[in-house]
């Protein structure tokens, strides 16, 4: 560690990225953060960065990667002072952008932020003021770190907007971050964090928000940033996105380093075992009927083999649509099609995945599946019954055949419920004779998810993210159901996480026979699950067939730019 | 309230519905989530307690008579033997506010009551109605609160006369447009919210979720804005009775009490300032409780 003092000395100078010796942005020894919480008796610390150090140079690109709670993002802030309220700060060593950070005042933070460091936050949406047009946001940045004159201002914003691959810049500039959509905001975001140039760039879960295609223009937008020069921390649970962008990696896991080395050393031949266990989870083609946990593969008996059983062709529809097609009338009085002339068929006991990108059409088309949305055209057939074209008491005793579990878990149960009465609600009241038999079934529903007894007795809010969505997925096994529908059902959670709950889902697939219809943006959680895979677009099915066949062989072009899109991560051989 | 911050969010004591099974929670337990209960709160509920007892049994607060007078100890600013001085006519002045508080709290409760009753029947028709139910009562509401509370309720006092039962409907219908729109609101975000939408999949008939969704999740902020308004609805009656509206002496309800002391505010203050110290402490009081209560039903809330 002796060398990495002469190396910091240079970086006093101000070296040009272009120098031989590269300028070393990020020198970090011995990090350590904690939050007071509480008060008087009950005060306490939580130490939630421990004993991290860190180093970057010019031109390259450190990952941190971890689930969340791991002190990623705290770590992240503290590198531009903004560790949070009430942290402790203490470090062997803290140098950021060549200057020592420890001890710094607010003041002197303002006028290095922006300048010589960019912060990309995750959620643009959030991060931008609402009020303001995002050109606006760019130009305040370039204002308040001395660019006076106006013209020359606004020049620049478009300059950098454009620079982003924002198109129609002059239009964009005007318009607020509500009339943008998700990949706007972001780029626009990332447009005021380099709108000064500086030479290292802190992006806190840069692209989770984005459509894969999205995703794949941001990536290419901060590769090119780190060709010219600048150095990248990226911040990010998803492993796919740090080895297309990464050089060096940093696995967190409660707060500490658990592995650190060049991306091909940690993906393609990991020494720890959370590295290892973050890998195996991640759901692709590679890992089709395979458990992705190690637990799934206990408790499913099959340590190497696959799991999934070849379903015979003739398996009868459970649930059939007909040419649906659904248009709402938009703002501007036009009718924006939706779901334009979708047909596909679930058969019993085999996941159908729906995969597009936000707006395709995805979740309304689960939504009729669901019968709680009509559609203006076609039909869906429940058993082979009439069921869109029921009236709405005619469906409600039908409604147990065809459950759902959604995104967002805690928005799904009603506030003033703890988790027993959540699942007492779902179950069928007249079906039980006594309270004993009643309360048994709710404790044989929460074990099938993995839920204990004790767990009953809470709040969704005081369950953890995995929990709540284990939850959901009893209250949607309890009417005991034919078909479920997963509207994203894990793509809010954390990889192991998300690893746990697909296994879960494969293992309840298997013991009851269900059907699912299988919504996600993510390719390889639907590549993962689906025995088949419709492709939507703008509203159309532009490709359906076999999993296999449609992502080892597409026939659309639509569907050959999303599988290119798909950052992987290639090095990983653990799984096969 | 600074107050409630003193109760962690996650605190065991916040859930805010007990277990179905819940036949665990000891005594000891209890009484230690008792002492985490913020001191203001425990004041306030004190002296909630304190006039609920005066509104019930006075006698047992009070030995002396609200109505006996004693023109020899006439205007006697607060002493040992009057706690709170007398009026005009040497009535103990304390024993008039605890009379007082009878009518007082009645015309408080009976008026938020009857503005609560209203406002849910609007704000349920008007949220979940036909859209042109929606019209009707939001103009209705609008036009309502074009005028002012007191000057509403002095027109309906004058048409009908002054007595308990004219204050509380005149102070219940000037107070029910604002809660009228809060339901409203509440229950048109709690029909789209994702828990509504997941009852209505598992084929719960729309009773069943009015009764066991709507209803309760749309009137759960009222809990706290109620305890505030039976506080500011004696404080409209009040100022009612201040212009000869409310309740007609020699009734010692307080509003009535304030209206009677006005003649003397040169030389006797305390038959301003006392009745008024009561009327505050019971908003304050039943403010603070509002307030405590709302943030332990809502306290599992991020």
């Amino acid at each position: 560690m002796t060398t990495t003092a002469i190396l910091s000395d240079d970086a006093t100078t101000a070296a040009p990225p272009a120098t031989p010796v590269p300028r070393r942005l990020l020198a970090v020894e011995h990090l350590d953060v904690s939050f007071a919480s509480g008060h008087g008796r009950s005060a306490r610390s939580n130490h939630v960065v421990k004993d991290v150090s860190l180093s970057l140079e010019a031109g390259a690109c450190l990952a941190i990667v971890g689930e969340s709670g791991s002190g990623k993002s705290v770590t992240a802030r503290t590198l531009v002072g903004l560790p949070g309220s009430g942290a402790r700060v203490t470090a062997g060593r803290l140098e950021v952008a060549g200057r020592s950070a420890l001890g710094r005042p607010e003041r002197s933070w303002r006028r290095i932020r922006g300048k010589d460091i960019g912060f990309i936050l995750q959620d643009a949406l959030v991060s931008l003021d609402p009020l303001r047009p995002v050109g606006r946001e760019i130009e305040e940045s370039l204002r308040l770190h001395g660019t006076t004159n106006a013209a020359a201002r606004r020049a620049k914003v478009l300059e950098l907007l454009a620079s982003v691959g924002v198109p129609e810049p002059e239009l964009r500039a005007r318009q607020r971050p509500d009339e943008l959509s998700g990949g706007l905001r972001q780029r626009a975001l990332i447009a005021s964090a380099i709108a000064l140039d500086p030479g290292l760039v802190i992006a806190d879960e840069p692209t989770t928000a984005l459509d894969v295609t999205v995703q794949a223009q941001v990536l290419d937008l901060l590769a090119g940033m780190k060709e010219r020069g600048t150095g990248i921390v990226l911040i990010s649970h998803d492993l796919s996105v740090v080895a297309r962008l990464a050089d060096h990696v940093a696995v967190m896991q409660g707060g500490a380093i658990v592995e650190q080395g060049p991306v091909d050393q940690i993906l393609g031949d990991p020494r720890h075992e959370y590295t290892r266990a973050l890998l195996d989870a991640v759901p692709s083609a590679h890992t089709r009927g395979v458990p992705l946990t190690s637990a799934g593969r206990e408790s499913m008996g099959a340590a190497a083999g696959r799991v999934r059983i070849d379903r015979p062709a003739g398996a009868p529809a459970v649930l059939r649509a007909e040419h649906l097609s659904k248009s709402y009338k938009g703002p501007d009085g036009r009718f924006a099609t939706v779901v334009d002339d979708v047909s596909f068929e679930l058969r019993a006991g085999e996941t159908l995945g729906i995969v597009g990108e936000s707006g395709s059409g995805k979740s309304t088309t689960a939504k009729i599946a669901l019968a709680m949305l009509d559609p203006d055209a076609g039909r869906v057939l429940l058993d082979g019954q009439p069921w869109t074209e029921l009236t709405t008491s005619q469906r409600r005793p039908r409604r147990r055949t065809v459950t759902s579990v959604y995104q967002d878990p805690l928005s799904s149960f009603d506030p003033r419920w703890n988790a027993e009465r959540i699942l007492l609600d779902a179950l069928d009241a007249g079906a039980f004779s006594t309270a004993a038999a009643q309360r048994g079934r709710i404790v044989e529903l929460a074990a099938a998810v993995g839920l204990a007894e004790e767990h009953l007795a809470k709040h969704p809010l005081q369950l953890s993210g995995g929990q709540r969505q284990r939850l959901a997925i009893a209250r949607a096994l309890a009417p005991e159901p034919e078909v479920i529908v997963l509207d994203e059902a894990v793509s809010a959670l954390d990889v192991s996480v998300q690893a746990q709950v697909l296994d879960l889902l494969t293992d309840l697939q298997q013991r009851f026979g269900l059907s699912y219809l299988f919504i996600s943006h993510d390719l390889g959680v639907i590549h993962h699950m689906s025995d088949r895979v419709l492709v939507m677009k703008d509203g159309r099915a532009v490709e359906q067939g076999d999993a296999d066949e449609v992502f080892t062989n597409p026939q659309h072009p639509y569907t050959r730019e999303l599988l290119a899109s798909v950052p992987r991560v290639e090095l990983a051989g653990s799984v096969d | 309230m600074s107050t409630t911050t003193f109760l962690p969010p996650t605190a065991p004591s916040t859930s805010p519905m007990p277990s179905l099974h819940d036949g665990g929670a000891s005594f000891a337990g209890r009484l230690s989530a008792l002492r985490r209960v913020p001191v203001g709160a425990l004041v306030s509920a004190a002296v909630v307690l304190f006039f609920v007892v005066a509104a019930l049994a006075p006698r047992w607060l009070t030995g002396g008579d609200p109505f006996a007078i004693d023109l020899s100890a006439a205007l006697q600013g607060p002493s040992a033997q009057h706690w709170l001085g007398t009026d005009q006519s040497g009535r103990d002045l304390y024993t008039r506010v605890v009379y007082g508080t009878r009518e007082s709290l009645l015309i408080g409760l009976g008026a938020t009551a009857l503005a609560v009753g209203i406002a849910v029947v609007l704000g349920l028709a008007s949220g979940l109605g036909a859209r042109w139910v929606d019209g009707l009562v939001t103009r209705g509401l609008e036009v309502l609160f074009a005028f002012p509370v007191l000057l509403l309720a002095m027109l309906f006092v004058t048409i009908y006369g002054p007595s308990v039962t004219t204050q509380v409907i005149a102070v219940g219908l000037g107070t029910a447009p604002g809660y009228a729109r809060m339901i409203r609101g509440q229950v048109l975000s709690v029909r789209t919210s994702g828990y509504v939408e997941a009852a209505h999949a598992l084929g719960h008939s729309r009773a069943r979720i009015l009764r066991r969704h709507l209803l309760p999740n749309a009137t759960r902020p009222l809990v706290a804005v109620v305890t505030l308004g039976v506080g500011q609805s004696i404080v409209w009656a009040s100022g009612l009775a201040f212009l000869g509206l409310g309740v007609a002496p020699p009734s010692p309800e307080w509003g009535a009490l304030l209206d009677a002391g006005r003649l003397f505010i040169t030389h006797a203050w305390w038959l301003e300032v006392m009745p008024g110290l009561a009327i505050v402490a019971l908003a304050l009081a039943s403010t603070t409780l509002g307030r405590f209560i709302q943030s332990n039903l809502e306290g599992a809330r991020p």
